[in-house]
C-alpha cells in the first residue's frame, strides 16, 4: 500500500498539469480585472505645464496645478537662499542639500510639488518653526528649502521634473 | 440547529417544505430558544439589522439621483437637497443612518466586551462581527468622499495616503487606488461603485453571523452555557421580537431627533464647500466614529510605525478571544477585569477626544498615553487577570440565584441535575 502511495503514477501528473493551467489561466484573468484601476491612457498621458513667472517678485509664491496635484513655485529672496544654505544636514531628517534642490544657477527658484510626504495635504506657506511651510493636518514643518524639519513627515516635499523654457518660461512635467 | 424537528400542517407547506425546507428554517427562527435574562443590552443585534436595512433602502433611492462624477457629485447631491421629492429627508437619514449604525455597533461591540460574548465557543462569531465592522469602516468612508466636498476630498487623500507607508509597493498601491496621480475623477467612481457593492457583502456576513450564532446559542449576563431548550429559556418569538421592538422604538426617537432636529451636527461644515484640490482645510477631522484610531494614527511620530499602530489596533481585537486567558465569560463574576474593563472604555473615549482636538501639547501627551493603555489592555491586562482573578461563584442556571436566593453551589448543582 505504502509503496504505491509513494509512486507517481498518470493520475498524480495529471493533477499537477490541471492545477499548474488553472492558476495560470486564473492570473490571466484576474490581471485585467486588477489592472484596470491603475491610472488610464488619458491620466498617464503625462501633461505638462508651462508657467508664466515673469509676475513672481522675489520673496512671493505661486501655487499651479500639474497632474490634479499642486506645485510651489517660490522666487526665494538671497537672504532665504543663505538661511537655506546655513542649516548643518546632520539636522536634518531627510538630508538633502539645498544646491541638489534647484536648478544650478537659478537658485532663487525652488520648484516641488506642494504635497505633504505624510499623507498628502497641502502645506500652508510662510508658516511653521523654519518660515517655510507647515502641514495643518498633523503637524509636518517644512523649511525654505521644502526640506522635512519636524513632524510625521518621512521625507522632504519633492522636486518634480522641470526644466526653464526661457527666462520667463518653467514647463513642469 | 440540527436537531430541530417540524413538520408544515398543510400539504402544499409539507410538499414545498420537502424540496426547499424554507419553512423549518422559519420555524427555527421563531422557536429559536433564548435565555430569559437577556438585558437591553442585547437588543442591539436587532438595531443593527435595521440599521443595515435603512442603509441599503436609502441609499439605493440616493443613486436614483445621485451622479458620480467630479464636476457634477457636488451638484447633484445640492439637486438631491433641494429638488428632489423628500430627498432632504432621504439624504439625512442615511448621512445621519451611519452614525447610529456606528454607535449601534459600539454598543453592541462593548457589549460583548463586558459579558465575554467573544469566548469559547463563539470565537468566529466574534470574528464574523469584526469583518463586519471593518466592512462598515470601509463603506462609511467610501460613502462619506461622494458628495466631493473639501472634507471627502481631503478625507480621502490622507486615507488612502496610509498605504503610501508601505515599504516598497505604496507608492504603487496608492496609485492603484486612486486610478490618477491624486484623487480625482477615478477614484470617485470607483468609490461609488463599491459604496453600492460592501453593504451587500455585510448583508452576506450578517447572515453568516446569525449562522454561527445559532450553533451555540446566544450569550447571557451572567454568562454561563444553557442547556436549551429548558426552563431557563424563552422562544424567540415573540418574547424577544417583541422587546427588540420596543429596545428599536427608543432607539429610532433618537435617530429621528438627530434627522429631524440636529442633521448636519455630526458632519463638518467644510463638506459644503465644493471640493478644491489646492487648498487643504485647517482642521481635518474624520467621522466621530474614527476618531479613537485617528489618535492612534497621530500618536506615533513616524509614519509607517503610525500607520501600523492604527490598523494593529483593529488587528488585535481578532485574536482576542485567545488573549483573554480567564475561563469565566461574564463580568459580573469577575471582580478585577469589571474595573479594567472601565478604564479601558474610559481610554477609548478619551483617545475619541483626543482625535478631535490638534496633535500638540497636553492632548499629544495624553494621546500616547491612552495608546499604550490600549495596547496594554489586551496584551498585558487580560492575558494575566485569567491568571491571577479570583472569580466570583457562577450560577449553574439562571432560574437558581431566583429560586434559591443566592449563589449557592450546592442547590444549583441540585437544580440543575432536575433540568
Amino acid at each position: 500500500m505504502s509503496k504505491e502511495e509513494k509512486k507517481v503514477n498518470r493520475r498524480d501528473f495529471l493533477f499537477t498539469a490541471s492545477y499548474t493551467v488553472g492558476a495560470v489561466g486564473l492570473g490571466a484573468v484576474v490581471w485585467p480585472l486588477v489592472d484596470q484601476m491603475n491610472p488610464d491612457k488619458a491620466q498617464q498621458a503625462l501633461a505638462t505645464t508651462e508657467v508664466d513667472i515673469s509676475q513672481i517678485e522675489p520673496g512671493n509664491s505661486i501655487t499651479v496645478l500639474w497632474r490634479g496635484k499642486p506645485v510651489f513655485l517660490k522666487r526665494r529672496t538671497q537672504e532665504e537662499i543663505t538661511e537655506a544654505r546655513s542649516v548643518n544636514l546632520n539636522d536634518l531628517p531627510d538630508p538633502q542639500k539645498d544646491e541638489d534642490r534647484v536648478k544650478k544657477g537659478k537658485d532663487e527658484w525652488l520648484v516641488m510639488l506642494g504635497v505633504c510626504t505624510h499623507l498628502g495635504c497641502v502645506p500652508l506657506k510662510d508658516k511653521g518653526d523654519y518660515k517655510g511651510w507647515f502641514c495643518p493636518c498633523h503637524g509636518s514643518h517644512y523649511d525654505l528649502s521644502g526640506r522635512i524639519r519636524k513632524g510625521p513627515a518621512p521625507t522632504n516635499m519633492e522636486i518634480p521634473k522641470f526644466e526653464f523654457v526661457d527666462n520667463n518660461t518653467i514647463k513642469i512635467g | 440547529m440540527s436537531d430541530h424537528e417540524y413538520t408544515p400542517k398543510s400539504k402544499a407547506g409539507k410538499w414545498f417544505n420537502d424540496r426547499l425546507p424554507l419553512l423549518t428554517l422559519g420555524s427555527h427562527l421563531t422557536d429559536y430558544p433564548t435565555p430569559k435574562n437577556l438585558n437591553y443590552w442585547w437588543t442591539f443585534g436587532g438595531i443593527l439589522t435595521f440599521c443595515l436595512l435603512t442603509q441599503i433602502i436609502t441609499g439605493i433611492v440616493l443613486a436614483m439621483h445621485y451622479v458620480a462624477h467630479a464636476d457634477l457629485a457636488f451638484g447633484s447631491v445640492e439637486h438631491i437637497m433641494r429638488n428632489v421629492n423628500y430627498g432632504w429627508l432621504i439624504r439625512y437619514i442615511h448621512s445621519n443612518g451611519a452614525s447610529m449604525f456606528f454607535l449601534a455597533v459600539y454598543i453592541h461591540i462593548f457589549r460583548s466586551l463586558f459579558y465575554g460574548s467573544y469566548k469559547s465557543p463563539r470565537e468566529v462569531i466574534w470574528i464574523i462581527g469584526l469583518l463586519i465592522y471593518l466592512l462598515m469602516m470601509a463603506t462609511a468612508f467610501m460613502g462619506y468622499v461622494l458628495p466631493w466636498g473639501q472634507m471627502s476630498f481631503w478625507g480621502a487623500t490622507v486615507i488612502t495616503s496610509l498605504f503610501s507607508a508601505i515599504p516598497l509597493v505604496g507608492e504603487s498601491i496608492t496609485t492603484w487606488l486612486w486610478g490618477a496621480y491624486s484623487v480625482d475623477n477615478p477614484t470617485l467612481n470607483r468609490f461609488f461603485s463599491l459604496h453600492y457593492l460592501f453593504p451587500f457583502l455585510i448583508l452576506g456576513l450578517v447572515i453568516l453571523h446569525i449562522w454561527a450564532l445559532h450553533v451555540p446559542g446566544n450569550n447571557n449576563p451572567i454568562g454561563i452555557d444553557i442547556r436549551k431548550p429548558s426552563k431557563d429559556t424563552v422562544p424567540f418569538h415573540p418574547y424577544i421580537t417583541i422587546k427588540d421592538a420596543f429596545a428599536l422604538l427608543l432607539f429610532l426617537i433618537i435617530f429621528s431627533g438627530f434627522v429631524f432636529f440636529s442633521p448636519n451636527v455630526l458632519g463638518h461644515s467644510d463638506n459644503y464647500i465644493p471640493a478644491n484640490p489646492l487648498v487643504t482645510p485647517a482642521h481635518i477631522v474624520p467621522e466621530w466614529y474614527l476618531l479613537p484610531f485617528y489618535a492612534i494614527l497621530r500618536s506615533v511620530p513616524d509614519k509607517l510605525g503610525g500607520v501600523i499602530l492604527m490598523f494593529g489596533s483593529i488587528f488585535i481585537l481578532f485574536v482576542l478571544p485567545w488573549l483573554d486567558t480567564s475561563k469565566v465569560r461574564s463580568a459580573v463574576f469577575r471582580p478585577m477585569y469589571r474595573h479594567f474593563y472601565w478604564v479601558f472604555i474610559a481610554d477609548v473615549l478619551m483617545l475619541g477626544y483626543m482625535g478631535a482636538m490638534p496633535a500638540e501639547g497636553i492632548y499629544l501627551i495624553l494621546a500616547r498615553i491612552g495608546t499604550v493603555y490600549y495596547f496594554l489592555h489586551f496584551i498585558v491586562v487580560l492575558p494575566v487577570l485569567g491568571l491571577l482573578e479570583k472569580t466570583d461563584p457562577v450560577p449553574m442556571s439562571i432560574s437558581e440565584p431566583v429560586l434559591s436566593g443566592g449563589a449557592d453551589p450546592a442547590l444549583a448543582k441540585k437544580d440543575y441535575d432536575k433540568i
